[in-house]
């Protein structure tokens, strides 16, 4: 009987540690990529680093500013989320409320297919058929923030389409059934009642996709062209931060691996503001719910 | 009452089919409608663009990859070694299993029981569940990248594995960890409360019922859960570069390097000098990543029909 009963707890006691790796996972990261990375913001300066527009590891003396980087982030998220949150919410709103359903037996999980290709394949994909098209259709090099901005765009459609289909169909029908009593069309219904009383979940759907957007690294390495600069037109080439990592790692060496790791603690800055915008989102939404 | 019973009864004798639906919208009246409010043919017009559009995506780049690569896929691309003039893909298919399964053997055990202690342990508005949530949330936002430099500076230098089976199986595992999480604690939360009673009132403890009743009825939500995270694990590149490495072999230790089949397929492109093989070896790549989502789809529907 005691035996069973140092069991019970022993096992308990197990289940908790492994419920609290998830803190540790996100302590050690934390202070790995601080403990690596705030040095190198130190040395070079903070705003050298980060308003600096001249990223020249090689040159002697080097200079590392990010800030085209930061910008060119912000624009190919700016791309995909133009692209894909329309197409997004409204692909989810005919899964919710237009589509029949031997259609939607078809067509929803073929959204899902659309997550799980990798994303490696999306980037080839890219560099074979999209950089092309708008070479021959635009002029320019093809590999540009365009490209970019169309392939995430596709990318994020899943993630939109997924969460705001749950979100739309969690307002009680009797809004819908209340609009349409009322002489409006079903259209009508759907986006002057469902659609704003889904609100805050549609906005969850779009913030995780800006996560997806920001972070996402071999698509946008392979067709964004990387040019450090802040591009003047669609057909430009641009740099985000986490191709920035990914080009220069395997070779950089001293303060320059630092920089690109402290390029990764600037990136990391970034997710983790958006995941607690997310949860802010998330929570009011419950709270109201 | 008696009234009532009346009209019940009265009810019942009348003919459905004789009944006119008054709240059945003809198409001429829809019509009729759409005139009167241009906006909502408009809009109707514009949701069915959308859907195509996101059905048409898909399609584009399936059969585009399937006719660029299936010709592609000759045997020579399946020899077993690797060299510069025949870059088989063979021996990343082999380490992208053993990837898979000891990244599996690391994250499995720590992500249900994780998700034990939050479903079956864990007192409502618990602070520190609150806490657990929220980490699990945070990693899973945290993008493959910063995964892949913490990997590399924690297993590959702090820890000294160099680039490494070991160093890229634990940095996938703890980015899947979140999805095992939630997907293990989504089914456990699925196993009626009956079951548990019943266990209870049979007089077995606590960790019996959660290890003969409610982990086997729970069984394929957890399933499919998994398969949901050997898909992210095989279709992963940019936390396997600098953890897992890229050498070309086979990667026969625990702290030898080696690379996946999505990390091949992204040095192909890199170099371009194999573009018709980069095509086939992402015709494999597709049709593994869809068979294991299919496969997970179809374990989660075995779940619903056991809940039945």
């Amino acid at each position: 009987m005691r035996l069973n009963r140092f069991r019970e707890k022993a096992m308990q006691g197990v289940f908790f540690l492994t419920a609290v790796t998830s803190i540790a996972a996100v302590v050690i990261i934390c202070i790995f990529l601080f403990y690596n990375g705030v040095p190198a913001m130190a040395e070079i300066g903070f705003f050298d680093f980060v308003g600096g527009q001249k990223w020249a590891p090689t040159n002697v003396p080097a200079s590392y500013g990010i800030f085209d980087m930061i910008i060119a982030s912000i624009y190919v998220t700016a791309g995909a989320i133009i692209i894909g949150v329309p197409i997004g919410i409204l692909t989810a709103v005919f899964l919710a409320r237009f589509c029949p359903a031997p259609l939607y037996k078809v067509l929803k999980p073929a959204t899902e297919l659309l997550a799980g290709i990798p994303s490696i394949v999306y980037g080839f994909f890219g560099l074979m058929v999209v950089v092309p098209f708008i070479r021959d259709t635009f002029g320019g090099f093809g590999s540009s923030w365009l490209a970019a901005s169309i392939v995430l765009g596709v990318m994020i459609l899943p993630t939109i389409i997924g969460v705001s289909e749950s979100a739309i169909r969690a307002v009680p029908e009797s809004y819908y059934e209340g609009a349409l009593a009322l002489g409006a069309t079903k259209e009508r219904s759907v986006f002057k009642t469902i659609l704003p009383a889904s609100k805050s979940g549609v906005l969850a759907g779009v913030v995780l996709g800006i996560g997806r957007a920001l972070g996402e690294t071999m698509a946008v390495v392979l067709i964004a062209g990387n040019q450090v600069q802040i591009p003047h037109s669609v057909t430009d080439g641009l740099r985000t931060l986490t191709a920035n990592i990914v080009l220069e790692m395997g070779y950089s060496t001293g303060l320059h691996r630092q920089a690109l790791i402290a390029t990764g603690v600037v990136l990391f800055v970034f997710v983790l503001l958006i995941t607690l915008s997310m949860q802010a989102i998330k929570s009011r939404s419950e709270k109201r719910g | 009452m008696a009234n009532s019973d009346n009209i019940k009864n009265d009810a019942a004798l009348v003919d459905v089919s004789q009944i006119k639906a008054i709240n059945k919208v003809s198409f001429k009246q829809r019509m009729k409608a759409y005139k009167r409010k241009p906006l909502s043919l408009v809009l109707l017009i514009l949701v069915g663009l959308a859907a195509a559009i996101s059905a048409a995506a898909l399609i584009f780049i399936i059969v585009y990859v399937l006719v660029r690569g299936v010709p592609n896929l000759t045997p020579e691309l399946f020899s077993l070694e690797y060299n510069s003039d025949n870059v088989s893909c063979m021996p990343s298919i082999i380490n992208t299993i053993i990837l898979t399964l000891v990244t599996l053997v690391i994250s499995v055990p720590f992500g249900v029981g994780a998700a034990i202690y939050l479903a079956e342990y864990a007192k409502r508005g618990n602070k520190l569940v609150k806490v657990i949530r929220t980490m699990a949330e945070t990693l899973a936002g945290i993008p493959s990248i910063v995964y892949g430099l913490f990997g590399m500076l924690f297993f590959v230098y702090a820890l000294n594995w160099g680039y490494s089976l070991l160093a890229g199986a634990f940095t996938l595992a703890i980015m899947v960890l979140p999805t095992i999480m939630r997907t293990t604690e989504e089914a456990l939360l699925t196993v009626p409360d009956s079951y548990r009673e019943g266990s209870y009132g049979l007089g077995s403890g606590k960790l019996r019922t959660i290890m003969r009743i409610i982990l086997p009825s729970a069984m394929p939500g957890i399933l499919a859960g998994i398969i949901l995270a050997v898909g992210r694990i095989v279709g992963e590149t940019a936390a396997l570069i600098y953890t897992y490495g890229s050498a070309t072999g086979y990667a026969a230790g625990p702290f030898n390097s080696g690379r996946s089949l999505a990390v091949h397929m992204y040095v192909l492109t890199n170099e371009g000098l194999h573009t018709d093989q980069a095509w086939g070896t992402a015709v494999v790549l597709l049709v593994l990543v869809f068979a294991i989502n299919t496969l997970s789809a179809f374990v989660a529907k075995k779940l619903g029909n056991n809940k039945r």
